[in-house]
């Protein structure tokens, strides 16, 4: 070392200091610090294995449906089961990037009614093309507006997520029932519902929209500066804000997204069934999308977000509950072993931490 | 061992009044180590009813520990506790509350949405007919604030209230549970003067009632003030137990310090004075900076090229003096100027815009983001200058991640690690690069060698002078003082949020600074002092003069 010491003492007595220092109350024990190198590579093989975890089960829920569930192997069922997870994944999408932030969107699926409720109104008095094409950009920015809502909320008024969005959870379907007049809006428009019915080479097109937004977001989290500051915020926002990150416009965002991105499922959901009930729409998806999240691997914690980790949770929860209606277990019970899932999925993280 | 000869239970401590009066409490020999590592070895405090206890020791002294084993919280390793003559061994703290153990935190431990009434009977509400006895509960709580010179109205909620009162009904909470020692543990951190001064009264009666209070707290001023004895502690042990008439304010500091005045050695006093004249332009100044509770007139001013120490004892303000400098918390009252124009920092995003730097004293909670990376640890700060087009440009990130680790010397695995895995004077190097790759002008850097080994504390003294070298103005809090010194070409004293001393290249040294603590410059404590004893002599004198006039 170059510096130099100035004395003994110094040299001995801090480090007297030093070793007494460790407060029991802070967790920043030495020995978690000590020897770094071979605690590093075990908890490395962890976070490989965890990520993986997932998938095995997904795989492995496959495979016992070749073996003991008839018809499975066929391109039908392929397509039911997925279309059946789109909309959660779409939502749960968003929801991941709230959650990397520290906070929840309970508000998903009253964003799903009011965008579904505003469509049909859009598409069906306006003709041509143009009212398609509001019908697919104005809803969407409507729920986006919910999500602004939601983040101004968060942010200015440091209002807990939780209650934040429960605001809208309450008020927003009832929005959506006003601006209807409660009625339940039929239609038969193709052109629109293509989004959701339409094939491209045998494959829903939602099943590829939803593919597209998977890939599309986890890029975004890995490889842009959003993406970096979503979790940093989330990893540690005392950090983030003496660092300089604008902790509050990246909330903001990932807010806005997850409505955003819930306005887009609700699209989907009503071409699906030809008809929007603002009481029916995306309701109690918030669940679905925070348990998909949660199975996914990313800590409710915030500061990690697995887009990929949703994607596979959405389907090994969609699977099973698959696998217990193929086999007559009622949707009763079948609700159950979905919150078993939740359990040991949220157990499983604690353990892997 | 020193403090052989306090294994008497009488210790041989000069035998004033509290040694007349039966020891309340007696810890011996206590030792306790967390994962292998000792954090008290043969820590000893023993406290005489009726009297007001200081335990006073820097951080990590081992105070806190003392007290979590006195109040169950922790169990000791080894060593006697004898409360009220006889042996004790807590398991719970409800245990030690049952036995006459009341501690008060720092954050207190009330309902704030419940009544003060509430508050003070929680848990042990007078009951009638099985249901809780509302009139009586609020009697009763009304009659014991009263007795303490209180007169609230004890049905508001205790929130309403300012943090002097709360603690006040934490007191009331304490005696109506009949508790024979309470334990003050901060108590007076957030108060302000007029605040204090009514708690120490509180604190006085319930002394003259004869229980014991054990008072923790960094203020020299309030332990003069308020205490009979003290304890002194430093690396986990006791180091000097003593009245506080016997210990004056330097002695106190410089045994808490651990720094005998004779065994301080000087740097090189004519290495700072040439430092000094070849600094160049101011680049920060802070003139009477004030924000409630923690500063009330900081001013100070730091140059390129130069390294000032802000010294001052824990809880004096230097942390909350770098945060307004860095625009983290609103100034209330001064400015600050950079570069000789004044300017307004609403956030941390304004002062790294003109070139500041702040690294956290706290690197756990404030510093590190612990899941991720080191890479992304490394670059927080400049991420925002290495995208193009809102998107990472991860090459340009590597080149900067390799430089640092490279020229800062950290150890670690992979740039892919979680920064939780490294140690903690790697994380602290981890941080340092994550402002020094911002390129900054100005550093502020708040305890940079707290928590870390003494390879590392060489190597951060080290990276800071030739940061100096290089032209920064660097701005630096450290408790040791000899870390202070090692790197520092001058030194601000601060105490209690105020300015005391400045002292200049070879004015300079270990025992300037603790004379400029324990005094330094506070000539309004001192005057009042000197005009107190003066006035009391003058009654005397008035009185005698009367006496004999008559």
């Amino acid at each position: 070392m170059v510096f130099k010491l100035d004395t003994e003492s110094m040299q001995s007595e801090p480090q007297a200091g030093q070793e007494a220092r460790p407060q029991p109350g802070s967790e920043a024990s030495p020995q978690q610090t000590s020897s770094p190198t071979s605690q590093a590579t075990g908890v490395r093989n962890w976070r490989r294995l965890a990520m993986q975890r997932e998938l095995i089960v997904l795989l492995a829920m496959v495979l016992f449906n070749l073996i003991f569930t008839p018809h499975f192997w066929s391109l039908q069922t392929f397509n039911v089961n997925l279309t059946q997870v789109v909309t959660i994944v779409i939502v749960g999408i968003g929801m991941t990037l709230v959650v990397a932030t520290g906070g929840i969107d309970l508000s998903v699926g009253a964003s799903m009614a009011i965008s579904g409720a505003l469509a049909p109104m859009l598409f069906l008095n306006i003709p041509g093309p143009g009212g398609i094409a509001l019908a697919f950009v104005l809803p969407v920015l409507a729920a986006a507006l919910c999500g602004v809502f939601n983040g101004l909320l968060v942010t200015r008024l440091a209002v807990q997520p939780i209650v934040a969005t429960l605001v809208l959870f309450i008020a927003g379907r009832g929005i959506a029932q006003v601006v209807t007049d409660g009625s339940l809006q039929a239609f038969n428009t193709p052109a629109f519902q293509w989004i959701a019915l339409g094939k491209v080479a045998g494959v829903p097109f939602q099943v590829l929209l939803m593919l597209a937004l998977v890939v599309a977001f986890a890029w975004v989290v890995r490889k842009t500066l959003f993406g970096q500051y979503l979790l940093i915020t989330g990893g540690n926002e005392k950090a983030a804000y003496l660092s300089g990150v604008p902790t509050a416009s990246v909330k903001l965002i990932a807010y806005t997204l997850c409505a955003a991105l819930a306005g887009l499922a609700g699209l989907i959901s009503i071409s699906v069934n030809s008809s929007s009930d603002a009481n029916v729409v995306g309701l109690g998806i918030e669940l679905d999308a925070i348990a998909a999240v949660a199975v996914g691997g990313t800590a409710l914690t915030g500061g990690k977000a697995f887009i990929g980790g949703t994607l596979v949770g959405a389907l090994i929860i969609q699977l099973l509950r698959y696998t217990l209606l193929a086999h007559g277990i009622p949707d009763a019970a079948a609700l159950v072993v979905k919150a078993g899932i939740i359990v040991a999925a949220v157990y499983v993280q604690r353990r892997s931490r | 061992m020193t403090q052989s000869g306090m294994h008497t239970p009488h210790s041989p401590q000069p035998s004033q009044s509290p040694a007349t009066r039966p020891l309340l409490l007696e810890m011996q020999d206590i030792g306790i180590s967390f994962g292998g590592v000792p954090a008290l070895r043969g820590a000893n405090l023993s406290v005489a009813a009726g009297e007001v206890h200081a335990l006073i020791g820097q951080n990590g002294a081992g105070k806190s520990t003392m007290i979590k084993i006195l109040t169950g919280a922790y169990r000791r390793g080894s060593g006697s506790v004898r409360f009220e003559g006889r042996e004790v061994d807590f398991r719970t703290p409800k245990q030690a509350r049952e036995a006459g153990i009341s501690t008060i935190y720092q954050e207190i431990n009330l309902v704030p949405f419940r009544s003060v009434a509430e508050n003070i009977f929680l848990g042990r509400e007078p009951r009638r007919f099985g249901l809780i006895d509302w009139r009586t509960v609020q009697h009763r709580a009304a009659a014991l604030l009263d007795s303490f010179g209180l007169h609230i109205d004890v049905k508001k909620p205790v929130g309403r209230y300012s943090t002097a009162i709360q603690q006040m009904v934490a007191l009331a909470r304490a005696v109506s549970s009949d508790a024979k020692m309470v334990i003050m543990d901060e108590s007076t951190s957030s108060l302000d003067e007029r605040e204090v001064e009514l708690l120490f009264t509180v604190v006085r009666k319930l002394r003259d009632d004869g229980r014991a209070v054990i008072f923790v707290s960094h203020r020299l001023d309030e332990l003069y003030a308020l205490c009979d004895r003290v304890t002194v502690m430093r690396d986990g042990q006791t180091v000097a137990q003593s009245t506080m008439a016997e210990m004056d304010k330097l002695q106190l500091v410089t045994t808490m310090l651990g720094r005998t005045l004779a065994a301080v050695v000087h740097d090189d006093p004519a290495a700072r004075e040439a430092n000094l004249a070849r600094r160049g332009k101011q680049a920060i100044a802070a003139r009477d900076l004030g924000a409630h509770p923690k500063v009330s007139d900081v001013s100070l001013e730091v140059h390129a090229g130069e390294a000032v120490g802000l010294a001052g004892l824990l809880g004096s303000g230097r942390t909350e003096t770098m945060r307004l400098m860095f625009g983290a918390d609103p100034l209330e009252r001064g400015s600050v100027s950079i570069d000789g124009a004044t300017v307004t920092l609403k956030s941390p995003q304004d002062a790294i815009a003109r070139g500041l730097a702040y690294l956290t004293e706290d690197r756990k909670a404030e510093g590190i983001v612990p899941e991720l990376s080191v890479r992304d640890n490394l670059t927080l700060v400049c991420l925002r200058t290495l995208t193009r087009n809102g998107i990472v440009d991860v090459k340009k990130q590597q080149a900067i991640v390799d430089r640092f680790i490279a020229s800062l010397g950290i150890k670690l695995r992979s740039a892919d690690q979680p920064i939780r895995e490294l140690s903690g004077g790697n994380q602290q190097k981890v941080l340092l690069a994550r402002w020094l790759a911002a390129e900054p002008s100005l550093l502020l850097l708040d305890e940079p060698t707290r928590g870390i080994d003494v390879g590392a504390k060489a190597d951060v003294a080290k990276i800071v002078r030739e940061l100096r070298d290089a032209g920064l103005a660097v701005l630096m809090s450290a408790s040791e003082l000899e870390e202070l010194t090692a790197v520092a070409d001058r030194a601000v004293v601060i105490r209690d949020g105020r300015t005391v001393a400045e002292l200049n290249g070879a004015e300079m040294s270990e025992s300037a600074i603790m004379d400029a603590i324990a005094y330094g410059g506070d000539s309004s404590s001192q005057l009042a002092e000197a005009a107190q004893s003066a006035s009391a002599a003058h009654i005397e004198d008035a009185l005698e003069g009367d006496r004999h006039g008559v």
